[in-house]
């Protein structure tokens, strides 16, 4: 069953044509993966469905209730959240305080939001971090306390932004396992930029590749990384060069 | 859910709690000190005294600016704008109609929360940050202060005179000019304020405000719906800031566009918290201890200067120079402020 569905959304930015016509489905329960170079609109289209901007044409629907152009707190309340390619944690407060308010902003009851985020907090693999402020925490933890936060407030849709993002091989694999299991064990729905290939390969049920804001091609993880269109405008001829 | 093991981490500067007092210590901190100025003014020698309700109604003015450009990051040069409503609207109801200072503090607080909740719609629907956002702030002051100059509504430059009753009350605020009583509502307000401040901060609201202020994009993302609780810092900001102004036409019992508008009280709503520590509880309330004897002295200096500072005699502007001086001092030594830093050092020892 589709639950994000994308109709021919566009922006434009003085004239430049940020995204155009951009149209997808995700099924519940399902890994999307967003690829395409830098500039080719996946951000902004994140931004687009997420309510950070508001498309100049073109409808999104989440659970086939209509979102296009609502605030990002009306969207994550209609059961979509988002994370930041730069993490963006609230910088005065500690670990614990940041996926607090997430939980409160959930609308849980205040006697129960601290253990639920702590509970969340060693979920996610942050527990050792906890009490720490968030000014110089390791990239690897600063991107789980995003995904802590973001799930915080319990989403049918997670959109996130280059997770893996800064991270060396060896921290990338036990996000990777966690996102797997968020599908599996939790049923959320995931749709990620990701430039690092190896993990849409790993992760991705279907690919989506954007190029200058329009889309490239979509289809399984194979079917795109063997399109001639896709290996010019993004891979080149060889595809580990983005692993 | 998912369970995944502790990533392992290097040690590093991260590691560290955050500095913080515990809520009910705030309160308890409050509460003792309250008991404890309670006999300050029968202590003081009158002048003294005075010079301790300006203290206090600076705090009370620096607390309200806190609450909104401390912990809500939304810089405000414009907070004259509350407490002149404050005081407008109380001498106005005093004068006019002839009612309390106590229902023209109400509605002071009412009219100057009402104000800032249309300033902030304005300037935040029309994404107004940062430098940006002050001068707004500034500016809509400004606006007040010329239209009490030229409306004939508010007196024009003339300004209101609260009449002087023939026995001492209460209900009107009024009593012998070295009265402890002065200091008593002053010190009762400013604790309500801080009692405020406390609450404000450690509730869903204030929480949610200042997750606003650390990154406006991230608690959207969240689910906090940012423009709500901005404009509710700011209401309830403006409305302290506005008991301090309906206080000080009660203290005074004068006010005229610029004592109630000027650009200079908005400094002297800034100046506390910015030395004290801005975006903490008793940032404000230190600074102001600071600089209400400061603004005492130079007063002093100007009337009778020491021979070797005769040049000053009969000159103004001196507190303008000695805060700037101070303020200048604070930013270069202590940029958290006093008890900003204290506590900072604190926390790493």
């Amino acid at each position: 069953m589709t639950l994000l569905r994308v109709e021919g959304i566009s922006k434009s930015f003085k004239g430049l044509r940020a995204v155009d016509e951009v149209s997808f489905e995700v099924a519940e329960g399902s890994i999307l993966g967003v690829i395409g170079a830098n500039g080719a609109g996946k951000t902004t289209v994140f931004n687009l469905i997420a309510g950070a901007l508001r498309p100049d044409t073109g409808r999104v629907h989440l659970g086939g209730k209509e979102i296009t152009g609502h605030a990002p707190h009306n969207v994550t309340a209609a059961g979509m959240t988002r994370t930041f390619q730069l993490m963006r944690p609230f910088y005065s407060m500690t670990v614990l305080e940041n996926v607090t308010i997430a939980v409160l902003a959930g609308g849980a009851a205040k006697r129960t939001a601290r253990t639920a985020a702590a509970e969340l907090i060693d979920r996610i693999g942050l527990g050792r971090w906890r009490d720490s402020a968030t000014e110089g925490l390791p990239t690897a933890a600063l991107k789980r306390l995003e995904l802590a936060r973001a799930l915080a407030s319990k989403p049918r849709v997670l959109l996130l932004d280059e997770v893996l993002a800064g991270l060396v091989p060896a921290e990338r694999a036990p996000v990777m396992e966690l996102l797997e299991r968020l599908r599996t064990e939790d049923g959320v729905t995931l749709v990620f930029v990701e430039h690092i290939m190896a993990a849409v390969m790993r992760l991705s049920d279907s690919v989506l590749v954007l190029d200058l804001g329009r889309v490239l091609t979509s289809g399984s993880p194979q079917e795109v990384t063997r399109d001639p269109r896709v290996i010019e405008a993004y891979l080149g001829e060889d595809p580990h060069a983005h692993a | 859910m998912t369970t995944t093991t502790d990533t392992p981490a290097p040690e590093t500067a991260a590691g560290r709690p955050l500095p913080r007092l515990p809520w009910n210590k705030h309160l308890v901190a409050i509460a003792v000190l309250a008991v404890l100025l309670v006999p300050l003014p029968l202590i003081l020698p009158s002048a003294q005294a005075s010079v301790a309700v300006r203290v206090l109604i600076f705090a009370l003015m620096s607390i309200g600016w806190n609450m909104m450009s401390g912990f809500g990051g939304m810089f405000s040069f414009g907070h004259a704008a509350y407490f002149g409503i404050g005081a407008y609207t109380s001498a106005w109801l005093l004068v006019e109609h002839r009612a309390s200072p106590w229902i023209g503090m109400l509605a002071g607080m009412v009219m100057a929360a009402a104000f800032a909740a249309l300033i902030g719609f304005l300037a935040l629907r029309y994404k107004l940050r940062g430098a940006y956002f002050a001068l707004a702030t500034f500016a809509f002051a400004e606006m007040l202060r010329l239209w009490a100059t030229n409306s004939d509504f508010v007196n024009r430059a003339v300004g209101y005179h609260v009449p002087l009753r023939p026995d001492s009350s209460w209900w009107w605020i009024q009593f012998e000019p070295a009265s402890p009583n002065y200091f008593w509502i002053a010190l009762g307000l400013t604790v309500a304020a801080l009692v405020i401040s406390v609450q404000f901060v450690r509730s869903r609201a204030g929480q949610f405000t200042k997750a606003a202020r650390d990154d406006e994009d991230a608690a959207a993302a969240v689910g906090i719906p940012v423009m709500r609780y901005k404009l509710l810092t700011m209401a309830l900001s403006a409305a302290i800031t506005s008991v301090a102004g309906a206080f000080y036409v009660q203290y005074f019992l004068f006010i005229d566009p610029d004592l109630a508008f000027g650009s200079s009280v908005s400094i002297q709503a800034i100046l506390p918290a910015v030395i004290g520590g801005v975006a903490t509880i008793w940032g404000p309330v230190i600074g102001a201890v600071v600089m209400g004897p400061l603004n005492d002295v130079t007063a002093t200096v100007l009337r009778n200067p020491p021979p070797a500072l005769e040049f000053l005699q009969g000159r103004s502007g001196l507190d303008v120079i000695v805060y700037g001086t101070l303020l200048i001092i604070i930013v270069l030594l202590l940029p958290k402020g006093i008890y900003g830093t204290i506590r900072q050092r604190w926390s790493r020892r």
